[in-house]
């Protein structure tokens, strides 16, 4: 079962990845982007941790609630909207229960990536996070190894954006430049999903 | 009509200058006398370029006057973040809109009807209508 501090380091784990690859994040949109995809993470999710410690939510639901609102009125970029999006209606599905299972987890990221692909209007194949988290929550099953499976769909979604060509936000104004550069979006949202499995792998660890 | 309230305008652009011009320009275009509220949303708080969600809610709050908020954005994360405090359902005032509309145009249409005394749908309307003025 999944608590509400599973959630927490969860999200944790998530800030502490794009810190690091923040730089990356930006590198990759400067390609195609204006450049602040790595700082705007950055900035989103270190506010996310902050009001995590400062008023910790006693349910898995309520936790990703708080951290989507807070993406959403931090990020400053279209990130925010369509992550705090993606995490608000996750959080939602989850409901008030306590503990979750992680199929009840995998439901939920489904109904948070449908609710994101409605936001932005995109589907798979636009060279958009969509074509990491569609794959990833469709790898996404019961038990908490599929975790690991889930993150290796997201991998292979983001590096499989290189050679598309982008048909959504400013990248998409580039038209064919747009390809031959991974997106920086599926990129984050591996770092997302790879966050959920070091998380479960360490919640095994120490159990 | 609206009995007399005016329906409220939010001008939310990726730059501060740019809402702020906008919202001078559709009020000096809607005539002389007293505009409909018009309230503009540009860059984030510390000046930057970008969309923040505070200042559009605060905005909406501001020109809120209870016959309704129209929200005009420019592109990308302002569209995101306007559709995004909508779903989330109790960040914007009752009765606050996207209204899909030309950023310049549409803001000056929709000032100039919401100073007449039109309703939210019919603001909404003469904004979205900004879309087929061609000029060539």
């Amino acid at each position: 079962m999944l608590d509400a501090e599973f959630f927490r380091r969860w999200l944790a784990a998530v800030a502490a990845s794009v810190d690091r690859e923040a730089d990356r994040l930006t590198e990759l949109d400067s390609a195609i982007g204006d450049a602040d995809h790595g700082s705007n993470l950055r900035r989103g999710f270190t506010a996310v941790v902050a009001v995590l410690e400062k008023e910790p939510p006693a349910t898995p639901g309520a936790v990703l609630m708080l951290a989507g609102r807070q993406l959403v009125s931090t990020v400053g970029g279209a990130s925010g909207p369509l992550y705090g999006t993606l995490l608000r209606r996750t959080g939602k599905a989850l409901g008030d229960d306590a503990e979750v299972t992680p199929g009840q987890l995998a439901e939920a990221l489904r109904a948070g990536v449908a609710a994101v692909a409605q936001l932005g209007g995109a589907k798979a194949g636009d060279k958009t996070m969509l074509d990491a988290l569609e794959p990833a929550v469709a790898a996404l099953g019961d038990t908490t190894e599929s975790f690991a499976a889930a993150r290796e769909a997201a991998d292979r979604g983001a590096s499989a954006t290189v050679p598309l060509q982008a048909r959504k936000g400013r990248a998409s104004y580039l038209g064919e430049r747009s390809i031959g550069h991974q997106d920086p979006g599926a990129t984050s949202s591996a770092l997302l999903l790879a966050a959920l499995a070091e998380t479960a792998d360490a919640a095994e660890g120490t159990a | 009509m609206s009995g007399g309230k005016q329906v409220g305008i939010v001008l939310v652009s990726h730059s501060g200058e740019v809402a702020t011009a906008v919202a001078e320009l559709a009020k000096g275009l809607a005539g002389g006398g007293a505009t409909a509220p018009v309230a503009a949303a540009g860059g984030t708080p510390d000046g930057g370029l970008g969309t923040s969600s505070e200042l559009i809610t605060a905005a909406a709050e501001q020109v809120d006057g209870g016959a309704g908020v129209a929200v005009l954005v420019d592109l990308g994360s302002a569209v995101l973040t306007v559709k995004a405090l909508l779903a989330e359902g109790d960040e914007l005032p009752a009765g606050t809109r996207l209204v899909d509309a030309p950023f310049v145009e549409g803001a000056v249409a929709a000032v100039v009807t919401a100073s007449a005394g039109a309703d939210l749908d019919a603001v909404e309307a003469a904004a979205s209508e900004a879309y087929g003025y061609r000029k060539q």
